[in-house]
């Protein structure tokens, strides 16, 4: 069962990812995935030319945890996974801090790496999130996504 | 019963509020929503709209008791 969270204060998206795994293998028994792909977006202290100093991450509490979950749902209808794992941090945010955490689990390579991609690339046109960045000069609102 | 129109971020800061309510039987559409609510701004090209935490587009028939929410584009991740 795909797992959605949102995290208020600070993410370790590698200790998250090891519990998750632990988890998993009992869950499903030892031998059942080969391949694990992950994906973690940090944060950047620029954007645009400008130095940020920190952001603070808003979202649409009930509508956010919903579209992921949907967008887990999606994963694995479409693509031959064992599991899938969606964590966004939320509020204030601190250069280098981990951002977002997506992972898949699968039998082959191919289908876990196209899950990821497919996870966060959706969350990022989809997922009610909006980023403020704090800058020298004062605050602005990130009004686009950058090209991945 | 009403309808609770939310916005969010930028769009929340533009209007000055979070949140509005609206008469159900004021507006058959989202789009009749925004009109109601937006102070005779025009609906911006890039909006999103949701009711009941679905998207939707503009022409989406609301009902007594919907959540209506509005907000610009996306950019977690």
């Amino acid at each position: 069962m795909p797992e959605v969270r949102l995290f208020p204060g600070r993410l370790d998206p590698y200790v998250e990812l090891a519990t998750y795994e632990r988890d998993l293998i009992s869950q499903h028994g030892a031998g059942q995935y080969g391949a694990t792909t992950s994906f973690v977006g940090t944060m950047r202290d620029f954007n645009e030319g400008d130095e940020v100093t920190k952001m603070f991450l808003e979202h649409y509490p009930g509508m956010t945890e919903k579209v992921l979950e949907q967008l887990c749902a999606q994963a694995m209808a479409d693509y031959p996974i064992l599991d899938c794992l969606v964590l966004h941090r939320v509020g204030d945010i601190l250069p280098n801090d981990p951002i977002v955490l997506v992972a898949a689990w699968s039998a082959h390579r191919g289908a876990a790496f196209d899950a990821a991609r497919f996870l966060i690339e959706k969350l990022k046109t989809d997922a009610p999130f909006w980023k403020k960045e704090s800058l020298a000069a004062g605050q602005r609102w990130v009004d686009k996504n950058t090209k991945g | 019963m009403t309808i609770q129109v939310r916005f969010f971020a930028s769009l929340r800061e533009r209007m000055g509020r979070a949140d509005a309510e609206l008469e159900a039987g004021a507006a058959n559409t989202v789009g009749e929503v925004w009109a109601a609510v937006a102070g005779g701004e025009a609906m911006p090209d890039n909006l999103l709209m949701a009711i009941n935490q679905d998207y939707v587009q503009a022409h989406a028939s609301v009902a007594d008791g919907d959540e209506v929410a509005f907000f610009p584009p996306v950019t977690g991740g």
